[in-house]
């Protein structure tokens, strides 16, 4: 069993990972577009 | 399209939610394998996005080196970076699920070493992406492309063609699985594809603003006054 839960979680992990990578981006994005409002 | 975003995102959670109970709990049991053989759930759906999605990539790049269309090189980028993870999720779970299975995490066979190559040629290519600054990158990217997808048929028809350590395919080319197996699996990769879609259009998005950002920095520059001169 621990190896059906390593390879789930760890898929997970990858996959929030890179949501995670996007909301940076589109936080650092929104970021900078106010800048270049001010 | 904004006020949709979330109630698609909480569809998208809720259906992989009922994938995985499919998955975990309904499916029956292997008699060989027990109930490791489940990792085939993630570890096949992921395998069938990313080719899917290398083959968008594909097409996309094929697009944009005949029309020098934006939007293309854009959907190009997408399916590569969206693709890299699905790959990247199907080479984690092969080694786990080799491990109970065959007694070792790896095997330089044909179908695990095919893919690693198309993993690295995809990774090569969204570097490529991200650290050259010559104005021809979207080109240069189109070309390594399409040598990556010659990959993809490689990878997918080793174990037809190759004696390998991998299994038959599931579907078809002399493998076969229980029908009930067969419909959790096909549910997984429903749910995983619509998953791929939502990560799809959220990274075009912001792709989109990225490049929508970079045109209003350079219209700025050319307005702004030159005090010093």
């Amino acid at each position: 069993m621990k190896f059906l839960y390593a390879a789930y979680i760890s898929t997970w992990v990858i996959h929030l990972s890179y949501v995670g990578m996007l909301l940076r981006r589109y936080v650092r994005l929104k970021h900078e577009f106010e800048e270049l409002k001010k | 399209m904004k006020r949709a975003f979330p109630i698609l995102v909480f569809l998208v959670v809720a259906f992989l939610g009922y994938a995985m109970y499919q998955a975990l709990v309904v499916a029956p049991t292997d008699q060989l394998q027990g109930n490791v053989y489940r990792i085939i759930y993630y570890h096949v759906p992921s395998a069938w996005t990313a080719f899917l999605l290398f083959g968008i990539n594909f097409v996309a790049s094929v697009v944009y080196l005949m029309s020098r269309n934006a939007k293309a090189d854009t959907i190009a980028l997408v399916g590569a970076e969206v693709g890299v993870v699905f790959c990247t999720v199907n080479l984690v779970t092969g080694p786990i699920w080799a491990r109970p299975v065959w007694g070792i995490w790896w095997t330089w066979d044909v179908r695990l070493t095919s893919t690693l190559v198309l993993w690295l040629i995809y990774l090569s290519y969204l570097m490529l992406r991200r650290f050259s600054t010559s104005g021809q990158t979207p080109v240069l990217a189109a070309a390594l492309a399409i040598f990556g997808a010659l990959d993809v048929p490689l990878v997918y028809f080793s174990i037809w063609i190759f004696r390998t350590q991998h299994p038959q395919p599931v579907i078809g080319g002399g493998g076969s699985i229980d029908p009930r197996m067969l419909h959790v699996l096909l549910i997984n990769w429903l749910a995983f594809l619509c998953l791929a879609a939502l990560l799809c259009w959220s990274r075009y998005r912001l792709e989109y603003m990225r490049r929508e950002l970079e045109e209003t920095q350079a219209l700025e520059a050319l307005l702004e006054p030159r005090g010093s001169l």
